[in-house]
C-alpha cells in the first residue's frame, strides 16, 4: 500500500510541478494575445474537460506506443515505448489535467489587466522583467488554485492511468485503481478504506482552496 | 525641442492626425474633451501604443524611419488618472521599483518623500490610501525614475476638491524646480492654464490650437 500511496504522490507532485512550466506560458499567450488563432488554441487547451478518459488514454497510449511516429524518432536514444511505464503516466497526466491549469492561470493573467504592465514599462522594466515582477505575482492566486486543482485531479484519475499504466503494482498502479482491484476481488474493505482517504482528502482539498483563495483575495488589482 | 506627429485609423470612427513641435522645458497641457485624442496621444510619446509617425526628444529619435525605441528604454515618467501603484507592492516597495533600473540621478528619494509628504505613508499598501496620497506616491515614483519627460494624464481627475487643491500647490512647486519637460492631459482649462507654459487643444483626434 506504501508503494501505491508513494506512487500516486510521486505523479501529482511531477504532473503538477510540470504541468504549471507548460501551462504559463500557455495561458499568457491566451490572456494577451489578440491573434485569432487564440479560442482555437482555448478550445484544444480545454477538451479534457469535456472528453471521456477513455479516449484521452487511448490516444496516449497509442502515441507512445512501439508503433507511434513519435517512438520511431525517440528509436535512436534506445527509446522504443513509454506505454506502461510512469513517464507515459506523467505524459497522458498532463494532457488530462492540461485545462485545471490553463484556465485558472489565464484568468488570473486577464485580471493582471494591462495598465500595470504598461507603467512597469515605463519605469524601464522590459517584457521578461514585467513579467517577473508584475504579472507573476498579481497572478499568484491562479497558481495556488492552479496547483492544488492539478494535484488533486491527478490523485483521483483513473480512466487515463488505467489506459496508460494498466495498473501494474509497484510500476504504475495509484490509489483509483487500486481501488477498482480490490472491488474486482470483492476485498470491499480494503476498497472503502482508500475510497475514504480520498474523499477525505478532496474534501480537504477544496476547502484549502477556498481558504487559500479568500486569504489572497486582498492581493488583486 | 520635442517634435511629434502621430497618425493613424484608431477605430471604426476615430482618426488621430497630430504633429507639433514645442519647447523640451516646462509643462505641455493637452486640453480637450473626452474623446479628442490626449490620451493617444500621450500614450504615443511613451511608445506604450505603436502609432505611424515620428517623435524626437532633444537629440534622441524615440520614433522615426525604421526606428521605435520600446517604452522601457525611452525613460519617461508616467503618472495615470489614479495613481496605478502595483498593488502588491507598499509605497516605499512602488518607489523602489521605479528606482531600480534608472540609478542615480538628480531626482533624491529622501528629497522627493519629504516634498511629496510620503515619510508617513512608506510601508503602507496602496489599498489603504486615499486617492490624494496614493496620486503623490505616484508622483514621487514618477520622477524617482529619473525621467527625460513626465506624462501624466488628467491626474487630479480622480481626486475630490480639498485633495484637488493640494494636489495643484505641489504639482506647481515641483514643475517650477525640478525643470522636467512635462505633457500634462486635462479637460480642465482652468487647470491648463495654471500649470502649463503652453497649450494643444486638441478636438477629435486633431489640433486644434497651440
Amino acid at each position: 500500500m506504501t508503494l501505491v500511496i508513494a506512487t500516486t504522490v510521486e505523479l501529482a507532485l511531477v504532473t503538477t510541478v510540470l504541468l504549471l512550466l507548460l501551462a504559463t506560458p500557455l495561458a499568457w499567450w491566451l490572456a494577451r494575445s489578440r491573434s485569432a488563432w487564440k479560442e482555437v488554441a482555448g478550445a484544444l487547451s480545454a477538451l479534457p474537460l469535456v472528453l471521456p478518459p477513455t479516449v484521452i488514454g487511448f490516444y496516449v497510449l497509442v502515441a507512445l506506443g512501439p508503433a507511434s511516429p513519435l517512438m520511431a524518432l525517440l528509436r535512436p536514444f534506445g527509446v522504443t515505448s513509454l506505454a506502461f511505464t510512469f513517464t507515459g503516466l506523467v505524459i497522458g497526466s498532463i494532457f488530462y489535467s492540461l485545462p485545471f491549469a490553463v484556465q485558472p492561470l489565464r484568468t488570473a493573467f486577464e485580471g493582471v489587466g494591462v495598465p500595470p504592465l504598461d507603467l512597469a514599462a515605463t519605469m524601464g522594466r522590459g517584457s521578461l522583467d514585467r513579467f517577473a515582477t508584475v504579472a507573476l505575482p498579481l497572478a499568484r492566486r491562479g497558481f495556488v488554485s492552479a496547483g492544488i486543482l492539478v494535484f488533486a485531479h491527478t490523485v483521483g484519475e483513473f480512466g487515463v492511468v488505467l489506459m496508460i499504466g494498466g495498473a501494474i503494482p509497484g510500476r504504475t498502479e495509484v490509489l483509483s485503481t487500486r481501488i477498482y482491484s480490490l472491488v474486482e476481488s470483492l476485498q470491499f474493505g480494503a476498497a472503502h478504506v482508500i475510497a475514504g482517504g480520498l474523499t477525505a482528502f478532496a474534501f480537504v482539498t477544496l476547502l484549502g482552496l477556498l481558504l487559500v483563495e479568500r486569504r489572497l483575495g486582498g492581493v488583486r488589482p | 525641442m520635442i517634435e511629434a506627429s502621430f497618425h493613424g485609423q484608431l477605430s471604426r470612427d476615430f482618426a488621430l492626425d497630430v504633429a507639433f513641435e514645442v519647447p523640451a522645458t516646462g509643462v505641455t497641457a493637452l486640453l480637450g474633451e473626452s474623446g479628442s485624442g490626449k490620451t493617444s496621444v500621450l500614450r504615443a510619446i511613451a511608445g506604450l501604443d505603436r502609432r505611424d509617425g515620428s517623435l524626437t526628444v532633444g537629440d534622441a529619435v524615440w520614433q522615426g524611419a525604421g526606428v521605435f525605441v520600446p517604452p522601457h528604454r525611452r525613460r519617461v515618467g508616467y503618472v495615470p488618472q489614479a495613481g496605478g501603484l502595483l498593488p502588491h507592492l507598499t509605497v516605499s516597495e512602488n518607489l523602489d521599483y521605479a528606482a531600480r533600473r534608472a540609478g542615480a540621478g538628480r531626482f533624491h528619494r529622501a528629497d522627493i518623500v519629504a516634498r511629496t509628504g510620503l515619510a508617513a505613508l512608506l510601508d503602507r499598501k496602496p489599498g489603504t490610501l486615499s486617492g490624494g496620497e496614493a496620486q503623490r506616491a505616484s508622483v514621487a515614483r514618477a520622477l524617482l525614475g529619473q525621467p527625460r519627460l513626465l506624462l501624466m494624464d488628467e491626474p487630479l481627475s480622480a481626486l475630490d476638491t480639498a485633495a484637488r487643491g493640494g494636489m495643484l500647490d505641489l504639482l506647481e512647486t515641483l514643475f517650477a524646480d525640478t525643470q522636467v519637460p512635462v505633457f500634462y492631459v486635462t479637460h480642465d482649462a482652468a487647470e491648463a492654464a495654471r500649470l502649463a507654459a503652453r497649450t494643444i487643444r486638441l478636438d477629435r483626434g486633431r489640433i486644434v490650437t497651440i
